[in-house]
């Protein structure tokens, strides 16, 4: 056992300070649990967001020590606690109070999103036949809690502040969930050209490095999503294609369609 | 008075778990105008937790599978004291709800066939789970909520309710707060559906969150509804012990039903030591059928790990009480043993258990293909709740709906794994669906607007007592621990009269307390506030469990007295419903357990 020093924001929209509090850190505690006690020890009303304190929700985010965490599962063991530990709300967005940060755009991002559009059930009974495979392929995305850690590190976001211009990485793993699931017929790739801004990213890969759920955003997603963008709109041969036989959309799954993809430049 | 903002709706949901959020799609696909209001984010509500998996007789692993076995399974599960008309509707619509959430998005693993892939959890007996890996709840409520948002639904969130409004005997809406303002407000509605969850919270060790203080249960009980079977709540066998902060967090179901087994100090599988007659023919009775039974034998009987939560918790209270528990007070359970029967075993126990394997690294230091975990019971689920009707899902105030864990009935005296998503969205949709006639069908009616005055007096009163307060003040977080304290002590998984009744006095006690309770700070986004404000919640089911628990002298399912340890015939015939009486008293009143139609109890016996 040993106390360790917080030092936690305290404010509002219209401004704050960091204040010090301390408390004891027990064995196997997480940041989270070290917030609670300080709130039911000396500071009632500070405020926190969290929910299932098991990393599955996505709802405690926050800088600790300056690093985009979740705080349930930020082990105070693996943190120097002869320094004082700050913590701060993320701030790629509007605070609301202490540590809590107004999120609300997200939520009014998804919806620009085109939404799923299945095939037509390939079986009598209105099902559909899915190899593993393909499940595997969009699993990755799918695993996301919606936490915005990466939407606070990305710069597009937290410097430039482009909420009008860019979906942020999020919504781009989103994106590519939707484009890559084993069912889906939408064809996204214009909106993201022009309404989500995917040329705003510039692959700094800061968005994976923060990933709770482990997921390969940039490697995966985003760089496979700009090159079927780059492909549709700039790819001289496939503007060609595409005159001669119409607006397709590209085959699926992507594996077979890299697949068709290189047989054309072979051709 | 202070002011607030009114909202307008044909049917007002509240809550955005699994059950909420389709009731929120089936009120507004039938042209009914929604409102949905959640204490959290979107997307962050109970359901996201949940791993193993959603229970239905899709029958793709095991061609012998049909409704009628998983209406069997679920009322001996419930130990035939359940609303038979709910797991009836249950087990026949569970499947087409599965196949309805594929068609809006949601990606399950698969069989070699291509199909939905289904496994073993306890009291089912055929695979019956459509899953991903184990994160089944996220992948539920994000394709609910991706659907929903398309609908026009109109979503309230972080707004907290707190009083349910009537005209005469019938619904006329709700009042709550926004937790970032603390601004109040008013939902007038012609209908109202529950859909809060369950009350894990009055424990002090729980897999549940925050929000699970029970709002459902008692905004009913307030507003004259009945509830029923609250002395049934369920401990999950494994939640994790040790390092003590993360005491509780759930470990799923999965891994057992993946080959784990449990074992006690000193090395032994001591869950074959007790099986119950009901279960014998079903349970094998050494540890090689036990295992090729989780590996898709299908003439094997599932081992004795994957008894009924209510039996496996008990036994491992034993297994500790008599000193064979592991270092931290639980036992063990390994899954890394597998090694033994298959060859890259540690690739698969990562495929097949994802999230468990990322917990106990992250949380325990601890690789579960390497060594085996440390595990005891964990608050888990609420069995009781709102009493209503199985069809429409209407409670007994009119107008008033209710579905998902703060629904009672549907499981009677324990539920089965996997059988809680699946309700969510056979009774959720038909809470919708109910709730948007009943809208239809009659006008709009109006709120009392002294109820409302008398609701913003008694909400402010804790921010309001702080000046007055100076010393004596009550901390709501201290009421919280004393009351998690007492239910967990007293009111846990094995009980006894004098305990029962030494809660209940305690209980009243605290409400005493409770209405001293301060909350220093302002409006804005203050927890202390919103404590002392559930702490009301918390108080009302805690009597009400602490309670029932002491009338009902028998043990049935996850209600079990050490001093009347066996079923009695007298009492399987009865449920206990709870009210508030005329004199705002909790009466509590033994009813007939509704009686089984032939044809179905024809069922029951032929899966005996
Ligand atoms: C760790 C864990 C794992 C589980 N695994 C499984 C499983 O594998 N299979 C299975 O079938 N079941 C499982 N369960 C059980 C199951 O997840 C829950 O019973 C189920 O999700 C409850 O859903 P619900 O829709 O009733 O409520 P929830 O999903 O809990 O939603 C409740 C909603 O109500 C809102 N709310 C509450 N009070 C208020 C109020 N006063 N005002 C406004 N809004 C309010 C909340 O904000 C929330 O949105 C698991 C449970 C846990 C804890
Ligand atoms: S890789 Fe792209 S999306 Fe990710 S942080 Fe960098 S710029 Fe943002
Ligand atoms: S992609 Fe990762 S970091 Fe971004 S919101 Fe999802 S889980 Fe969080
Ligand atoms: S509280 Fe749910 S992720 Fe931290």
């Amino acid at each position: 056992m040993s106390t360790a020093t917080f030092k936690i924001w305290r404010g509002d929209a219209k401004g704050g300070e960091f204040r010090d509090y301390e408390t004891e850190i027990t064995d196997g505690m997480v940041v989270l649990d070290a917030i609670h006690q300080i709130q039911a020890e000396s500071a009632n009303d500070l405020a926190v967001r969290w929910n299932c304190k098991a990393g599955k929700c996505g709802s405690c985010s926050a800088e600790v020590n300056g690093m985009p965490k979740l705080m349930c599962m930020t082990r105070m063991d693996t943190i120097d606690v002869d320094k004082p530990v700050t913590v701060e709300p993320i701030k790629a967005f509007p605070t609301t109070k202490d540590l809590v940060t107004d999120v609300s755009w997200n939520f009014e991002v998804k919806k620009k999103i085109k939404k799923f559009k299945p095939r037509p059930p390939d079986a009598e009974d209105g099902t559909w036949r899915v190899a593993q495979e393909d499940v595997d392929r969009v699993q990755e995305f799918r695993k996301c809690i919606e936490c915005f850690l990466c939407q606070d590190v990305c710069h597009v976001l937290r410097d430039h502040q482009k909420t009008e211009e860019f979906i942020g990485p999020r919504f781009l793993v989103y994106a590519a969930a939707l484009d890559m699931h084993p069912l889906d017929t939408e064809d996204r790739l214009e909106d993201l050209k022009d309404k989500h801004g995917i040329g705003f990213c510039n692959i700094t890969k800061c968005c994976t490095h923060v990933c709770p759920e482990h997921i390969t955003i940039t490697d995966n997603a985003i760089i496979p999503l700009k090159e079927r963008v780059a492909d549709r709109f700039y790819d001289p041969v496939m503007r060609i294609l595409r005159a001669l036989f119409g607006k397709k959309k590209a085959a699926k799954p992507p594996a077979a369609e890299a697949g068709a993809h290189e047989s054309t430049k072979v051709e | 008075m202070d002011s607030y903002k009114t909202f307008d709706y044909d049917v007002l949901v509240i809550g955005a778990g699994g059950a909420g959020l389709r009731a929120s799609i089936e009120a507004s696909g039938c042209g009914a105008s929604v409102g949905l209001v959640c204490k959290s984010l979107l997307g962050k509500a109970h359901t996201v937790m949940a791993e193993g998996g959603i229970a239905a007789a899709l029958s793709n692993v095991d061609g012998r599978d049909d409704w009628r076995t998983h209406f069997a399974d679920t009322m001996r599960g419930g130990q035939y004291v359940n609303n038979y008309r709910m797991a009836e509707l249950h087990a026949q619509e569970a499947p087409d709800r599965v196949r309805e959430l594929e068609a809006w998005g949601a990606v399950f693993d698969r069989t070699k066939d291509q199909k939905i892939l289904q496994r073993n959890f306890g009291g089912h007996k055929y695979p019956r789970l459509a899953h991903v890996g184990d994160r089944t709840g996220l992948e539920m409520i994000r394709t609910l909520q991706d659907h929903g948002i398309h609908q026009g639904i109109d979503v309230h969130m972080e707004c907290t309710i707190i009083r349910l409004l009537k005209d005469g005997d019938r619904i006329a809406g709700a009042f709550g707060y926004d937790r970032e303002r603390g601004k109040f407000r008013l939902f007038n509605a012609r209908a109202v559906v529950l859909a809060t969850g369950g009350y894990g919270r009055a424990y002090k060790i729980t897999s549940n969150s925050w929000e699970y203080t029970g709002d459902g249960h008692s905004l009913a009980y307030d507003a004259g509804a009945d509830l029923i079977d609250m002395e049934y709540l369920q401990f999950h066998p494994t939640g994790m012990v040790w390092p003590p902060s993360v005491r509780g967090i759930l470990v799923t179901e999965g891994v057992r039903g993946e080959g784990g087994v449990l074992r006690n100090s000193e090395g032994e599988r001591f869950m074959f030591q007790d099986i119950p007659d009901l279960y014998k023919n079903q349970t094998a009775d050494n540890p090689e059928e036990g295992w090729i039974y989780t590996q898709g034998d299908k003439e094997a009987r599932r081992p004795p790990e994957l008894l009924t939560r209510d039996h496996v918790a008990r036994c491992i209270v034993r297994e500790v009480k008599e000193g064979r528990g592991s270092p931290h007070g639980g036992v063990f359970l390994d899954i890394s043993w597998i090694k033994e029967k298959i060859e890259n075993a540690p690739e698969h126990i990562r495929r097949k258990l994802p999230s468990m394997y990322h917990q106990f690294k992250e949380l325990a230091n601890l690789d579960i293909t390497e060594e085996p975990m440390e595990v005891g019971p964990t608050t888990h689920y609420a069995m009781g709740g709102i009493r209503v009707d199985g069809d429409t899902q209407m409670s007994s105030v009119p107008g008033l709906f209710a579905a998902g864990e703060c629904a009672g009935g549907m499981h009677g005296a324990n539920r089965l794994g996997g059988n809680s998503l699946s309700d969510l969205l056979v009774f959720g949709k038909r809470a919708g669906e109910y709730a948007a006639s009943f809208a239809k069908e009659n006008d709009g009616a109006t709120v009392n607007e002294t109820a409302v005055a008398d609701t913003i007096k008694w909400a402010l009163e804790p921010i309001e007592r702080q000046e007055a307060a100076g010393s004596a003040s009550e901390s709501p977080y201290q009421i919280q621990y004393d009351l998690q304290d007492t239910m967990q002590e007293l009111v846990g998984i094995v009980r006894n009269q004098a305990e029962m009744d030494e809660a209940v006095e305690k209980i009243a006690a605290l409400k005493q307390r409770a209405d001293q309770a301060v909350a220093p700070g302002n409006r804005e986004y203050n927890p202390g506030w919103h404590t002392a404000l559930d702490l009301h919640n918390l108080l009302t089911v805690s009597e009400a469990v602490a309670k029932t628990a002491a009338q009902r002298k028998e043990s049935r399912g996850a209600h079990f007295r050490e001093d009347y340890p066996e079923k009695s015939e007298d009492w399987g015939g009865n449920s206990l419903v709870v009210r508030k009486g005329g004199d705002g008293e909790m009466e509590i009143t033994r009813e007939p357990v509704m009686e089984v139609p032939a044809e179905l109890q024809e069922i029951i016996e032929e899966n005996r």
